[in-house]
């Protein structure tokens, strides 16, 4: 399976148990990612867009309460079928994340330097401190942080949000893993920051190789950044498209009520959507072009 | 309130807690109703019947002048329930002012209010109430006065943390922008947010308070006798270990229990209202 | 002036200011006592002329601030007064009773951070399983009872129904070794008693882990508390999407930033346990300053009393701010900031 998408989302389904009975979250989710492309899935907070990243990286699996069905392969392993070891094993070698307010998840309690030592030992148990040293400040040159020793010195919350953006994007690339997961990268920051942060990152998911799933809720972002885009709108795919394509003739009218709210967008959310519209339930929408690959 | 009990009752811990906490409340009130000897709360002697074990006439057994410590230890819950309500009701009150004025004003008023707390919080509890019982006279008065001097700080720190966190809240903003007095934004606009917090603390310690009250009996610094006390009861059954075990078991379990259930309680109420202290 | 030493002495600073205030507050106690305290010292038969004296050389007749005052001269020069109980000076006193009580707590100190912290942390761990809801019950059970009862409860198991641990006191008489420190524990193995050690802290067990009782319960439902919350900020998944281990996670990632808010709670219980080591004392016959405190605040010897609350104070602050400088340090975030918070 050598031409395997990165990343397949087949049928996936979740559901919470409660104390009021199963609520389900994901009504059948597929979406699909090849090697080094971008994609981007775009949908209001509450859409399903973070935890659909959850379940690739394994996160909700474990969790109680949570029932998850339907496929996702990564690198076309099938991740059920996997033991929890070998499904941890990908973690921070095959994939990582980049979240959203950097200085929160970087750990306070110790330096930028251990934590990346940390990171480079996923891949690499042996490396001595001063070769995880000396690749830490290769890697961070790379993201334009001229005076690595002063950052590994540092701890998070002495750096500035953009700083603690650009080492969390170093870190997950260090491993050159297969896929980065990006959930709203940079919403926390300062816009003109986030537009550096968006330049930096493609330039480095292309230097490394990775394909990406880049999660947001702000469309102007995504048409920078995304080859395809996927619109979430309460647990459904309602369309999938080439950027250029879906931003020229948005055809579902959720997608559509989307864009309306652009200009508005100034990172806090989407204000202005209408709450609940007969026409936002319609059935998916999908452009010439795309399509996603035959069951295996 | 009625949501707040479904929850409550809803949970096995927390539900055993209710009960827990309802037996004691009721049976301090009904103490002249349920209890086989209610004459035995004062000062009676019956040398017929000194130091039995527990049988079916006295379900703990007897004390030391044959009074049923059933029924002694029923009436205790009654007057351990009597000084816990009292102390809170004015411990609270003080704590509760003293915290927001310092938390809101701040300045001068928050330092000089803040330490003269950190001086009560700075002896050990026990040990200030054991200082305050000992110049004193022991009694029930006299021990609601000490118990209370060493309780309203840890409620003045309590609201002096919540209101600190709240002064910055867009509410209180608001407020102020629209011309509210001091008093009214305090007491009307930050109060409300802290009372969550205050009642879970509260109902946290009402057992408290039956604590310590017991541990200042116990070292011969609270109530009297005759009048029924826990503390003093396990002191005075202490000499008589193994033997005589009852003297001093149920009482302490009686403590045991009837702490625990408040404590059941509150931190149940602490998850279900979502206080943090 | 490096951070850490700056907080060092702005501590310091308030530590003795809140000293003073309880200088104040328990000088003003033990001065409002209804009834002479020189005549409840001396006694119904002494003459008028012998309390006359005594008032005079406590300073009886003096206004309460000239009193306040030359309290504090002498204790500038370490001088706590005469007691009234024991005829000796109170700073002799403390120092025969201070360290039996010491050692009494910080035993049950160790206990508490050394199976309260764990069991938190487990608990936290199995969040709403079985071993969650046994832990919270223990913990629960523990903060519930008075040490005292705890006491009782343990003797009467471990020393008299099942005979493991001796009934009271410090040590077996014949295993009695020569007063270097005060320590027991200290004392045996400077005179290189091993028997005599271990004599020593069978004796300790029991009265020390009444006291712990309700500290582990706290430190124990605290820890749990904290680290739940721990568990949800972004930094623990970010190291869960990096697939580290769970024991990494629990141990490096969610342990440490929650130790923080625990060690200043542990701080408060250590205060509790300065005071229930009096009842524990009390049950365990441990000739500590408890049964010297109660003696003094019952026959109203003023100086006693005074000494005796201002010397657990002073080793309150003094814990506190032990336990602030250990969090400055394990806290970067106070130990590289500019100013003290």
């Amino acid at each position: 399976m050598t031409d395997a998408p990165t990343l397949l989302l087949r049928d996936l389904r979740l559901a919470f148990r409660g104390y009021t009975g199963v609520t389900e979250v994901l009504h059948g989710i597929s979406l699909h990612i090849r090697a080094g492309e971008r994609v981007a899935l775009v949908g209001e907070s509450g859409s399903g867009k973070s935890v659909t990243a959850r379940i690739v990286l394994g996160l909700l699996q474990d969790q109680r309460g949570a029932r998850i069905t339907g496929q996702v392969r990564v690198e076309g392993r099938d991740l059920a079928a996997m033991s929890r070891r070998a499904r941890v094993a990908l973690r921070g070698r095959r994939m990582s994340m980049i979240f959203q307010d950097p200085t929160s998840a970087l750990n306070p309690v110790y330096r930028i330097g251990t934590q990346f030592t940390e990171v480079l030992r996923r891949a690499d148990p042996a490396i001595t401190e001063r070769a995880a040293r000396a690749r830490a400040a290769a890697l961070l040159d790379e993201v334009a942080i001229h005076d690595p020793a002063r950052v590994l010195d540092a701890y998070a919350f002495q750096l500035s949000g953009g700083m603690n953006q650009r080492v969390m994007i170093a870190m997950a690339l260090a491993n050159n893993p297969a896929l980065l997961i990006a959930d709203e990268p940079g919403t926390a920051l300062d816009v003109t920051v986030q537009a550096q942060t968006l330049g930096l990152m493609r330039r480095m998911v292309a230097d490394h190789g990775a394909a990406v799933l880049f999660i947001s809720h702000n469309l102007g972002v995504v048409r920078e950044f995304a080859d395809r885009v996927y619109v979430i709108y309460k647990g459904r795919i309602v369309e999938h498209g080439p950027t250029a394509a879906l931003f020229d003739t948005p055809r579902h009218a959720y997608t559509r009520a989307l864009m309306a709210a652009v200009p508005r967008i100034t990172g806090g959310g989407i204000p202005d959507l209408p709450e609940r519209d007969d026409a936002f339930a319609a059935p998916m929408e999908l452009h010439p072009g795309v399509a996603e690959p035959e069951a295996t | 309130m009625k949501r707040t009990l479904v929850i409550l009752l809803r949970n096995p811990l927390s539900a055993f807690g209710v009960l827990l906490v309802a037996t004691v409340v009721l049976s301090a009130l009904l103490a002249d109703v349920i209890v086989p000897f209610p004459e035995h709360r004062g000062a009676v002697v019956d040398f017929a019947n000194f130091n039995q074990p527990p049988s079916a006439q006295h379900p703990m057994g007897t004390d030391l002048v044959g009074r049923d410590l059933f029924s002694r230890i029923v009436y205790a819950y009654r007057i351990s329930l009597l000084l816990g309500v009292v102390v809170l009701a004015i411990a609270v009150p003080i704590g509760v002012t003293v915290g927001l004025v310092a938390g809101y004003l701040g300045g001068r008023v928050e330092y000089v209010l803040m330490r003269l707390t950190d001086v009560f919080l700075s002896i050990p509890p026990l040990v200030l109430a054991m200082s305050i019982m000992g110049v004193l006279e022991p009694t029930l008065i006299n021990g609601m006065l000490a118990v209370t001097a060493m309780w309203w700080p840890w409620y003045a720190r309590l609201v002096y943390n919540l209101t600190r966190a709240e002064r910055e809240e867009g509410y209180v903003l608001a407020a102020e922008v629209l011309g509210a007095g001091r008093v009214w934004v305090m007491f009307r606009e930050i109060l409300p947010n802290c009372v969550p917090s205050i009642v879970t603390k509260m109902t946290l310690d009402l057992g408290f308070v039956i604590l310590i009250a017991s541990s200042l009996s116990f070292l011969g610094l609270g109530v009297q006798p005759p009048t029924p006390d826990l503390g003093s009861m396990v002191a005075d059954g202490a000499t008589y270990l193994p033997d005589s075990w009852w003297l001093t078991v149920f009482p302490g379990l009686a403590i045991l229990l009837a702490v625990f259930g408040f404590n059941l309680v509150g931190d149940a109420l602490r998850e279900i209202l979502g206080a943090d202290q | 002036m490096p951070p850490l030493l700056r907080l060092i002495l702005w501590r310091l600073g308030t530590s003795l200011i809140v000293l003073i205030g309880v200088s104040m507050l328990i000088f003003a106690i033990a001065r409002v006592i209804p009834g002479d305290p020189a005549r409840i010292a001396l006694g119904a038969n002494a003459t008028a002329e012998q309390v006359e004296a005594l008032r005079a050389r406590l300073n009886l007749d003096e206004p309460i601030v000239v009193q306040y005052g030359i309290f504090l001269r002498d204790l500038a020069r370490g001088d706590l007064g005469v007691s009234l109980y024991t005829n000796r000076p109170v700073t002799a006193d403390i120092a025969q009773f201070l360290p039996a009580t010491m050692e009494l707590i910080v035993v049950a100190g160790l206990m508490m951070v050394l199976i309260g912290l764990p069991l938190g942390a487990l608990a936290a761990r199995y969040r709403n399983s079985w071993v969650d809801s046994t832990i919270r019950v223990i913990s629960l059970l523990g903060v519930s009872a008075p040490s005292f009862v705890w006491a009782v409860i343990l003797m009467l198991l471990f020393a008299y129904f099942l005979p493991i641990f001796p009934i009271a006191g410090r040590i077996s008489e014949a295993m009695a070794v020569p007063r270097v420190t005060g320590f027991m524990l200290i004392d045996t193995l400077l005179a290189g008693r091993f028997d005599a050690f271990r004599n020593a802290a069978a004796h300790l067990a029991l009265p020390a882990f009444a006291l712990a009782l309700s500290g582990i319960g706290q430190a124990a439902r605290l820890t749990r508390a904290n680290m739940i919350e721990t568990y949800d900020k972004p930094y623990i998944e970010m190291a869960q999407s990096y697939g580290f281990s769970e024991r990494k996670i629990a141990r490096s990632y969610a342990f440490r930033p929650s130790l923080i808010p625990s060690l200043t709670i542990i701080g408060l219980d250590f205060a509790a346990m300065l005071g229930n080591a009096f009842l524990v004392e009390a049950v365990f016959a441990w000739p500590g300053l408890s049964r010297y405190g109660v003696e003094v605040i019952l026959r109203k010897d003023l100086n006693g009393i005074v000494g005796t609350v201002l010397v657990i104070s002073a080793l309150f602050l003094i814990v506190n701010m032990i336990i602030d400088i250990l969090l400055a340090y394990i806290n970067p975030r106070i130990r590289h900031s500019t100013r003290p918070s």
